[in-house]
């Protein structure tokens, strides 16, 4: 009797647990910076992330999801081992790494048998004839933001400028990519990682008189840049031509009315009538009491990208060639509009130049001035043959 | 023209040291205490300077707000925290203050949030002043650097024509005797930690404007103000004004000349790299320099 | 049974067992875990040797634990990208890569420990510290191995006929390293040239009354203990296939120097201990809040002001009031002020 008891009970939880089995979460690995003064870039693509999961009440592309979100500290090595450790826990799917640098620990153990579909940083050294058939990008190629800014400094007319970057990988690739569209005179000064106070460099700059100036610093060095660079007068007189993350909607914020007249390149232009687009900001805003950052934006559409390539593949990533397939034919309703792979997994999308300038309400607000590209393939797409 | 421009940038760097390196080296000095958490102090103020303006709208409100959030950080810290360090070894105070650190910036961050707040300043402080015949320099700068002399002379008039700075030079040279004379020592020590705590916050007022309010910004400043302290001297506040006019100028004139003169001398891809190496290592250079050849310092507090 | 007795086979049979373990409990990443803490370890105890027998608090230690894993590092990718290193091939065995990175560790700090024995008290301190610093910047600087970035290593050493990427056999090695070392310091302060150093520390004036030169002691403790850092960087090196110039960054310094405290300076085993409550916290409290360091902080400030020689003095105390052992005095370095 207590044998058929227990047979019973036995089946009853082996059924359970199959069943249980069946409607499992995919688990997806979010390994982003939340601390150090760079966490609000983290905060951000989070809750962009899981915003997209919340529309659809904790699913993605009608799969249940859950998302397992860890702090790296802006540490490769601290972001290597939290990966490994939830690579033993049999996740497959990662994405959330802001910094180019984390990237590098983390790439090999996330595409093991796993995916990982970057949501910001999209170091060149991964998009060419290194590229990995399991890394997808869903924002944008780290050299073309700079590509972009050379090409809006020739069509804006300027002829001789100073172009300045921290001295890190980052740093060097964003005066790389812009010194190979650019067509004019330029002189490079690089500061250094973390530096607080670029008076010394500004006055360089004046020394220099250029037309305009290019630089990348992004979080809380591009608002001290700024700030100083609005506080030496050069800002009147010297425009400023930067990639948005030099200058994203919470260091506009951060820096207020001496940012006017900034030049801004970016791939997502918050005042795009596309409808996907204003619904998100709208809802991003209300659900989270604040504009969105140009992370945000990009994170959510890595979100839905992930949802569509789910939804394909019915949320079954051990059949890593169907997922693989999913991906590479996804199609989902962007917030940037047309979305596509090149043959490197990198983004086909749109590029813009904006300008801030005050709107009709004494606020700032960034005004599209025109299209720079189109469907723009980066520069490292033929050199993948995978 | 741009000499003259970057030695007064020097010197506004310079003054941010001295406002934090002269608290901190008192503190040394006079408590022995090695106070990692410094540069929290610096932070609260910095909080303090941006979220009060932002609401009142008032530039030097926000600056009385950086003065008192810094003092009573400090008095906390101080009553529950140092006063249990005093007479524990440098290993102890280092890991204690290391400990302070982590936790401010995890309570800024979750009284004031992750995003940088932007500090609303007044028309005249961004406006210029013509220092020299064709040179404009902006008053933001040069109100710092007024900050660092003021500052400067007062503490030397503080410690050298006040009976407080009688006692604080007493009680660097021997504690128990101060005590045993019938001053209340541990109120002085709260007295001394408390100033240096405000020095910071004036430090943290001053820089809002200019540099960016953000959590762990005191890390980033930290270690240069210790390399201050040590290349002065310890314990010794002309020494600290000396090692931050050394350190502060030696950084600021590297930053603006050793570029160019590297990129004349070497190929341009080795040029910017070392060059990048040797601005960052510059104050660590100039400290390995003066400890090999004056162990003490340049001016330590004791001959 | 002494205390430190049942404390030393206690900790040798939680590593010795640990594989076994995790295979039953099914967590492989115990394995994972427990190979961070050995490496993690013994850069801690070798910390302690000059930190809490030599007097001499060293903020830089952390850039001896990053030039032994660069040198791998290096060689690793001369070797795997076909570059010859100043002539030569490069080589994956570990028996020519690692005496090598070990050998370059000891001559940086035989380096860097002639010029800040210099200096002593807080200028020490700085010293090292600037050393530590200047040499995070070199390796930052280095644009050819990442930068920034750092190197990812392919695969692990190899050493013989031990297949290290198997990660149970890698532990066994880490552990064995660490038991060794741990055994070498222990012979090490109790030498005589462990009692003169102890010495030097209770008291410089009366030893060098009696003749001892201070520099020649701790010079070479300060060798030994960098030697001991560097080990400590090659295993890191092998075990997370990553390298980056933040390992040797003060942060990291400041890390290991808050594991001996933990565990208990002086004592060798302490900063095992140590490194193991570090490590735990961490990883356990990280997993529960975004906000950990508000628990961390305070958790870290209360073990210092409040807790008498670490967690091992604790460990050390409960197991004294056990009424079957017989107290035995601890034979630990009591810290006697001058």
């Amino acid at each position: 009797m207590k044998n058929l008891v227990l047979r019973a009970c036995l089946a009853t939880s082996l059924c359970a647990a199959t069943a249980a089995q069946a409607v499992e979460p995919v688990r997806i690995g979010f390994i982003t910076t939340l601390s150090t003064p760079a966490g609000y870039l983290g905060e951000d693509s989070r809750d962009g992330f899981q915003l997209a999961i919340d529309q659809e009440d904790g699913k993605l592309g009608g799969v249940p999801v859950q998302l397992i979100v860890e702090d790296d500290g802006l540490q490769p090595a601290k972001a290597k081992q939290i990966a490994d450790r939830m690579s033993l826990d049999g996740i497959s799917l990662y994405t959330g790494v802001i910094f180019s640098n984390v990237l590098a620990a983390v790439i090999n153990t996330t595409t093991k048998d796993a995916f990982y579909v970057s949501n910001n940083t999209a170091p060149s050294t991964l998009a060419g004839e290194k590229c990995m058939a399991n890394y997808f990008v869903g924002s944008y190629q780290n050299d073309t933001p700079h590509e972009m800014a050379g090409v809006a400094a020739n069509e804006l007319g300027y002829k001789k400028m100073v172009i300045l970057a921290p001295n890190y990988q980052g740093g060097r690739d964003a005066l790389a990519g812009f010194k190979r569209t650019y067509k004019g005179e330029v002189t490079e000064i690089y500061t250094k990682l973390n530096q607080l106070d670029f008076s010394v460099e500004l006055a360089r700059v004046r020394s220099l008189a250029p037309d305009a100036i290019f630089q990348f610093h992004p979080g809380g060095g591009g608002i001290n840049f700024a700030k100083q660079y609005g506080g030496s007068g050069l800002s009147a007189q010297v425009p400023m031509v930067v990639p948005v993350f030099s200058m994203d909607e919470r260091m506009l914020a951060a820096v207020g009315d001496v940012a006017k007249g900034t030049n801004v390149v970016t791939l997502w232009n918050p005042q795009s009538d596309n409808p996907a687009n204003q619904a998100f900001i709208k809802a991003f805003t209300e659900k989270y009491k604040r504009v969105p950052t140009v992370y945000a934006a990009q994170t959510y559409d890595t979100a839905r990208l992930i949802g569509a390539a789910l939804k394909a593949s019915q949320g079954n990533l051990k059949d890593q060639p169907a997922f693989r397939a999913a991906m590479k034919n996804v199609k989902f309703d962007s917030i940037r509009g047309d979305f596509s792979f090149a043959q490197n997994r990198h983004p086909v999308i749109d590029w813009y130049l904006l300008q801030v300038q005050t709107g009709a309400d004494g606020k700032l607000i960034e005004v599209p001035i025109k299209t720079l590209a189109t469907r723009h393939v980066d520069s490292y797409a033929a050199q993948c043959s995978i | 023209m741009l000499l003259l421009e970057q030695i007064l940038n020097g010197l506004q760097y310079s003054a941010l040291l001295f406002l934090l390196a002269s608290g901190l080296t008192l503190i040394f000095g006079i408590m022995g205490v090695i106070n990692l958490a410094h540069g929290a102090f610096y932070m609260v103020g910095a909080f303090c300077a941006a979220y009060t303006a932002m609401a009142t709208g008032s530039f030097w409100l926000g600056g009385l707000a950086a003065l008192i959030g810094s003092a009573c950080y400090g008095v906390l810290i101080e009553t529950s925290i140092m006063r249990r360090l005093y007479q524990r070894d440098h290993l102890d105070q280092v890991l204690a203050t290391l400990a302070v650190v982590f936790f401010s910036n995890e309570l800024l961050t979750l009284i004031f949030g992750r995003s940088p707040p932007a500090m609303p300043t007044p028309e005249w402080y961004s406006s210029f002043v013509e220092v020299l015949p064709g040179l404009m320099y902006p008053v933001s700068r040069l109100l710092f650097i007024a900050a660092g002399l003021l500052v400067a002379i007062g503490m030397w008039l503080l410690i050298n024509h006040t009976r407080l700075g009688m006692l604080i030079r007493a009680g660097a040279d021997d504690h128990e005797m101060v005590g045993a004379l019938g001053v209340n020592i541990a109120r002085l020590y709260t007295l001394v930690f408390v100033f240096g705590c405000v020095l910071c916050g004036l430090a943290g007022f001053m820089a809002a404007p200019l540099l960016s309010v953000e959590i762990g910004m005191g890390e980033k400043i930290l270690i240069t103000t210790f390399v201050v302290i040590v290349v002065g001297g310890v314990g010794s506040v002309r020494g600290a004004l000396v090692g931050a006019l050394l350190i502060g100028m030696v950084d600021s004139l590297g930053r603006a000349y050793i570029p160019p003169l590297l990129d004349q001398l070497l190929p341009s891809d080795t040029s910017s790299t070392l060059s990048a190496g040797l601005i960052s290592a510059s104050a660590y250079i100039v400290m390995a320099l003066v400890l090999l050849v004056r162990p003490r310092g340049l001016l330590p507090a004791r001959a | 049974m002494s205390p430190r007795l049942i404390i030393d086979l206690a900790c040798l049979a939680t590593f010795a067992c640990m594989p076994l373990l995790a295979h039953w409990l099914h967590e492989p990443y115990l394995v994972s875990f427990f190979t961070r803490l050995a490496i993690y370890g013994m850069a801690a105890v070798s910390l302690d040797l000059l930190i809490g027998y030599g007097a001499m608090v060293s903020f830089g230690h952390a850039a001896f634990f990053s030039l032994g894993g660069y040198i791998v590092g290096i060689v690793a990718f001369h070797t795997s990208q076909g570059m010859p290193l100043w002539g030569w091939q490069g080589s994956n065995s570990a028996l020519v890569v690692w005496p090598l990175a070990l050998l370059v560790c000891a001559l940086l700090s035989l380096l860097v420990g002639y010029l800040s024995l210099r200096t002593s008290g807080v200028q020490f301190i700085m010293i090292t510290l600037a050393f530590g610093q200047m040499l995070y910047f070199v390796l930052g600087s280095l644009s050819l191995y990442g930068g920034d970035d750092g190197i990812l290593l392919n695969g692990r050493n190899t050493l013989g006929t031990l297949d290290l990427g198997d990660p149970n056999h890698f532990y066994y090695l880490c552990v064995a390293l660490l038991a060794g070392w741990l055994l070498l310091c222990r012979r090490l302060v109790n030498s005589r040239f462990g009692y003169v150093l102890r010495g030097l520390k209770q008291s410089e004036r009366r030893s060098v009354s009696l003749g001892f030169k201070p520099l020649r002691y701790r010079l070479t403790a300060f060798v030994i203990a960098g030697t001991g850092g560097g080990l400590a960087g090659i295993l890191w090196a092998n075990y997370a296939l990553f390298v980056s110039p933040d390992m040797g960054a003060w942060h990291k310094s400041g890390e290991l120097m808050a594991m001996v405290i933990l565990g208990g300076v002086g004592t060798l085993i302490g900063p095992l201990l140590g490194a193991a409550t570090y490590l735990g916290l961490e990883q356990v409290l990280s997993q529960w809040t975004e906000h950990w360091m508000l628990i961390f902080g305070p958790l870290l400030l209360l073990v210092v002001l409040f807790g008498k020689k670490g967690v091992y003095g604790l460990l050390l105390s409960v197991l004294q009031r056990k009424p079957k052992v017989v107290a035995v005095k601890p034979n630990v370095a009591v810290e006697a002020r001058p």
